[in-house]
């Protein structure tokens, strides 16, 4: 029982809040809002007749592309960033603005310029994800234990030895902290790339959904984006604790 | 020159490490002025003062992890010029990798020389075994106790056969019963290893007992005011040290003439 504790948590919480859904759809809140068990059965009905599948061939291809164009540039920008004064000042500021900026307002610039195919909503979902993930690498970088390089310099670490043996593994946590922030940004920037430049994939089931009335659908549609988003950061997280074992048990030296 | 007792000049015949005329600077702080100092090869010599007096900063130089600002160190009679394979350090914190077991931290500093996997645990078994963590291998720092973790720091530095150990007010983490635990495992150590120590430490009774030699350095800026030798209770065994007459007198002695210099 006790060990199982964590997994009867989450499922009581997921109990809680489909419960909420459920009540809340059929009191109702508004007839644009269908119950939980309407939702799933469209759901069912679309993943049986296959249009799900169909329409997530066309959503992860901006998502794939965009995330991991963010996480491998991102890290690789936020490592620099973090190892040189200069290019903090440099490139800091454009990736604090790019966190603040209203992104659906810059989208018919995107457009303009790059279209309205792929790979204008890559950069939706790069702009949406990068920021995050930069940022993080930088400063974790930069927060660094001192005492760790100093020891691993006393004992003869070239400066390849101290960055991957001593800044990236100290850096890991964040890293991963900003990665999983970044990948959800990017969830979000992929269905708006669908919803503001053109209606493909899942992007697609809402917009149809909603001018047609089929609320259940549109909800399933936003449901199983959601799905899909905690499952991968779970999975990311798996991956952290394999890569970083003694990590994720805080520091020795606290 | 500074006032030196007259034991000084009897053992000093072999320096493992000299410091000759060293100056540190930080902006306009002078951190060390015009320092010379003699480390007997063999022996342990603790470098003793207020806080402030620039000992850990002595520590770092002769440890090529900082650079003085004027003046040289010599260990073997070879110029530091930054870290080398001669010195090996035990950090105040233990700076343990908190993501690495505890054998791969003893292993650390022969995984930096690239000494094979098989060849470098096998040695850093050997160390741990000897400062006493045998079956402690695969846990990770934070399992250990401060006490632990330091003895795994000792076992790094061991672990790397270098001929002079820096140690950086090692036990200054860890609780009174397991200092003075670590403080007889050392006097074994200095007997047993045949390797030069030099200790920084801010307590008195811990330098007399475990020293051969007493360097006390004095602050703003530092210098090397006196070095005492104790003679007569190094070889007794101990349990004794603590109540031997001469120890009691160095720390009297030792104390008067730095309680001015405590705010």
């Amino acid at each position: 029982m006790t060990r199982h504790r964590p997994l009867m948590l989450k499922l009581l919480s997921a109990l809680i809040v489909f419960g909420a859904w459920e009540i809340a759809g059929r009191v109702p809140v508004s007839y644009a809002f269908p119950t939980f068990i309407d939702s799933m059965a469209a759901l069912a009905r679309m993943t049986l007749d296959g249009s799900i599948f169909v329409a997530y061939a066309e959503t992860l291809q901006p998502l794939v592309v965009g995330v991991l164009f963010s996480a491998v540039f991102g890290i690789g920008l936020g490592l620099w960033i973090g190892l040189s004064r200069g290019f903090e000042w440099m490139f800091s500021p454009i990736f604090i603005v790019m966190q603040a900026a209203p992104l659906a307002a810059l989208i018919p610039i995107l457009v303009m310029v790059y279209g309205i195919g792929l790979t204008s909503k890559v950069f939706v979902v790069c702009i949406m994800a990068m920021p995050v993930i930069v940022l993080n690498t930088a400063s974790a970088v930069r927060n660094t234990p001192a005492s760790l390089k100093e020891m691993a310099t006393s004992f003869l670490a070239r400066d390849r030895d101290v960055l991957l043996k001593i800044i990236l593994p100290a850096a890991s946590p964040v890293i991963f902290s900003g990665l999983r922030l970044g990948v959800s940004a990017g969830f979000i920037g992929a269905i708006l790339s669908e919803l503001k430049i053109t209606p493909t994939g899942v992007g697609d089931i809402i917009t149809y959904s909603r001018s047609i009335a089929d609320y259940p659908s549109m909800y399933a549609a936003i449901f199983s984006i959601i799905l899909l988003a905690v499952i991968f950061l779970n999975l990311l997280e798996k991956l952290e604790n394999v890569l970083f074992e003694g990590n994720n048990r805080g520091y020795a030296t606290d | 020159m500074q006032p030196i007792e007259p034991e000084t000049r009897q053992a000093v015949t072999d320096s493992a490490v000299s410091v000759r005329n060293v100056s540190k600077v930080y902006g306009d702080v002078q951190a060390l002025k015009d320092l010379s100092l003699e480390f007997p090869r063999g022996e342990l010599t603790s470098l003793l003062g207020p806080s402030g007096c620039g000992k850990t900063t002595l520590l770092k130089i002769i440890a090529g992890l900082l650079k003085p600002t004027s003046g040289e160190i010599e260990v073997n009679g070879e110029r530091v010029t930054g870290p080398g394979p001669d010195r090996s350090f035990v950090f105040q914190d233990f700076a343990l990798l908190p993501w690495a077991s505890v054998l791969r931290n003893v292993a650390f500093g022969l995984e930096l020389r690239g000494v094979a996997k098989s060849e470098r645990e096998a040695i850093a078994e050997k160390y741990i075994r000897e400062v006493g963590l045998a079956g402690f291998e695969k846990k990770f720092p934070h399992q250990l106790s401060g006490g632990m973790r330091q003895r795994v720091g000792l076992a790094r530095a061991l672990s790397v056969n270098a001929q002079v150990l820096l140690l950086d007010e090692p036990f200054s983490a860890v609780d009174e019963q397991t200092r003075r635990k670590f403080q007889e495992d050392l006097l074994e150590l200095v007997k047993n290893e045949k390797k030069t120590f030099i200790f920084v430490t801010h307590s008195i009774e811990e330098a007399v007992y475990v020293s051969d030699q007493i360097a006390i350095l004095l602050p703003r800026p530092s210098r090397v005011s006196e070095i005492i030798r104790p003679s007569s209770f190094r070889d007794k065994s101990v349990d004794n040290i603590r109540r031997d007459p001469e120890y009691l007198d160095i720390v009297d002695r030792i104390w008067a003439s730095l309680r001015s210099y405590v705010e």
